[in-house]
């Protein structure tokens, strides 16, 4: 099951362009002439090895580290120089691995926070109950477990009503109840036009849920654009299991055998091919003549993590 | 500058200070070692009870310029490095805040925990003493609070400067003991040992202004010299040329050492 893309409109300013940024720290060149544009309202994944220059391109774009070369804009704008304040009340930002302040509790830290962005203290309580602590926000951060402290720096990440939101692995710690929780938050946030950059290394997870995503690797940009398009990209076969009797099997082998390139291994209960995925239709086309001794077919796209590892081959 | 950032981060500083006692601690610390310095202060000389109030103050000197200074490393080495381990320096900077905004909210957030609880630890003690005292002489205890204050901040910009360069706490808190030991207990060593080396023969002077280079002794010099009594207790007059006894031009040199490694501090800030 793939999610349709929203439509993206390229004619408006794109939320976020990066144009050939670089990121040298002396001989390690940590980004490495990144070309970028993610359109507003997208969800866009960002993947790759620890040390791939992830966290690097995000402090790029919140402006943290100045670009060695290259230009960053957000919004239009560059989020450094005299208009850094107003580009920044429209970010959202939670670190990796963040530790909050284990003395203050929920509300507090939200409090501490909204005043730094300027946000409205009255939306703490809201966005606390967003992200499933409401019953927590009088308890001392000291207290939380690790989910609950990723929760909180979620929540932190949306105070301001944000319309760009740099999420670096948002769920790690989360159980899988919160991180689909997290996922339905965030496809709220995309309704209403918010734009969203998330990194993960939990692939799988990823997979289904952004527009279009990205694979870095040393500091470059290795592969770029939806999962399906990056599936094809790969070339990776498909495979496809045909449920069979086994008395069938022999005759399911026989109507392949003029196909080339493919890969047939009989199992108990069926026969699975795995095939190029331009040869899907051939395939189908030349089972037909077995009829209903077909008895059921799947068919099974290369996970986002075969991908990975295939386009980070090379 | 937005002066609202820094309120708000000097803000939580102080009332996490508050909060965990730390201001509580430090103020009672300050008040019984003051008191026993101020009762026992003349056992050496073979008595005990409470004296005058320039035996007092120099007593005192004493112990501030060992103990200010550790507590005031101590209390400062974490405020940049601490943020950055724990991952929320990266979070606090993609805020509308700048790095001088947050550099001077913490600096100020502790530099008033560590000013409440010097004042109320010795201000207990010009309360529990206030009939020894007459009126000169409670202006002469204020003088040492105030100058007591500078110390602390000078060593709590150092400890800032300290925390800004390190990129871990075991470092900084290593750092910040060797801070300590340097001004505190050997400086004064070196410059001895190159008086007497030398005979006293070369910049007899020159070493009087050295110990402008250590906040710790312009401490020493600015009690010192308030006061003439003390003065002659410490019989340090001869090697202070008298440009320099002057309150207000240490006072001077002692807001030079809060400005200096704070500017540096920030200077050196790198997210």
């Amino acid at each position: 099951m793939t999610r349709n893309p929203p439509p993206i409109d390229l004619s408006e300013p794109p939320a976020i362009e990066v144009q050939g940024a670089h990121k040298h720290y002396g001989a390690l060149h940590a980004v490495d002439g990144i070309d970028l544009r993610v359109a507003r309202g997208e969800i866009f994944g960002l993947i790759g090895h620890n040390g791939a220059g992830k966290s690097t391109l995000f402090k790029m774009i919140l402006g943290l580290v100045p670009a060695t070369s290259g230009e960053i804009r957000v919004g239009g704008a560059t989020v450094q120089g005299r208009d850094f304040r107003a580009a920044r009340r429209h970010l959202g930002y939670l670190p990796e691995n963040v530790v909050l302040y284990d003395n203050l509790n929920g509300l507090e830290t939200l409090h501490f926070f909204a005043r730094l962005k300027g946000a409205p203290l009255a939306q703490c309580p809201a966005l606390l109950e967003r992200v499933g602590l409401a019953g927590a926000g009088k308890r001392a951060v000291r207290e939380y477990s690790k989910g609950m402290r990723q929760r909180l720096g979620f929540a932190q990440a949306l105070l301001g009503e944000p319309q760009v939101l740099l999420l670096d692995e948002p769920t790690n710690g989360l159980d899988p109840q919160a991180i689909r929780d997290f996922y339905a938050t965030l496809r709220e946030l995309q309704a209403v036009g918010v734009t969203i950059v998330i990194t993960s290394h939990i692939l799988a997870e990823l997979q289904e849920r952004v527009d279009r995503l990205a694979i870095l690797a040393s500091g470059k940009l290795q592969a770029l654009g939806s999962v399906q398009a990056l599936r094809e990209q790969a070339h990776m076969p498909l495979t496809i299991e045909l449920a069979l009797n086994d008395a069938d099997v022999p005759a399911a082998v026989l109507a392949l055998a003029p196909l080339q390139g493919l890969t047939s291994t009989a199992h108990a209960g069926g026969l699975t091919v795995i095939c190029p995925r331009d040869a899907k239709m051939a395939v189908l086309g030349a089972l037909a003549p077995l009829g209903t001794r077909l008895r059921d077919v799947n068919i099974y796209e290369p996970s986002l993590e075969d991908v990975y590892f295939d386009l980070r081959k090379g | 500058m937005e002066f609202h950032q820094i309120f708000t981060i000097a803000g939580k500083e102080f009332r996490d200070r508050m909060r965990n006692r730390w201001v509580l601690a430090v103020a009672l610390v300050f008040t019984v070692f003051s008191l026993a310095i101020a009762y026992f202060g003349g056992a050496q000389q073979g008595t005990v009870g409470f004296r005058s109030i320039e035996f007092t103050i120099a007593s005192l000197v004493s112990l501030v310029i060992y103990l200010i200074p550790l507590i005031a490393l101590l209390l400062g080495f974490d405020a940049i490095v601490g943020e950055r381990e724990r991952g929320s320096l990266d979070l606090l900077l993609s805020l509308p805040i700048t790095r001088l905004e947050l550099l001077l909210g913490k600096y100020l957030g502790l530099a008033a925990a560590l000013t409440l609880s010097t004042l109320a630890g010795f201000g207990l003690v010009a309360v529990l003493l206030y009939q020894q005292f007459n009126w000169a002489g409670l202006f002469h205890y204020g003088g040492f609070m105030l100058s007591s204050v500078l110390l602390g901040l000078a060593f709590l910009s150092l400890a800032v400067l300290l925390s800004v360069l390190t990129h871990e706490r075991t470092r900084a808190s290593g750092l910040a003991i060797a801070a300590w030991f340097f001004f505190v207990l050997v400086f004064d060593l070196l410059l001895l040992g190159a008086l007497v080396a030398t005979g006293g023969s070369v910049g007899g002077e020159a070493v009087a202004y050295l110990l402008l280079l250590n906040p710790a002794d312009v401490f020493r010099i600015l009690n010192v010299f308030s006061l003439d009594d003390v003065r002659t207790l410490y019989g340090l007059t001869s090697i202070v040329p008298p440009a320099l006894a002057k309150p207000w031009l240490m006072g001077a040199v002692m807001a030079g050492w809060i400005v200096l490694p704070l500017g540096l501090a920030s200077w050196r800030f790198k997210p």
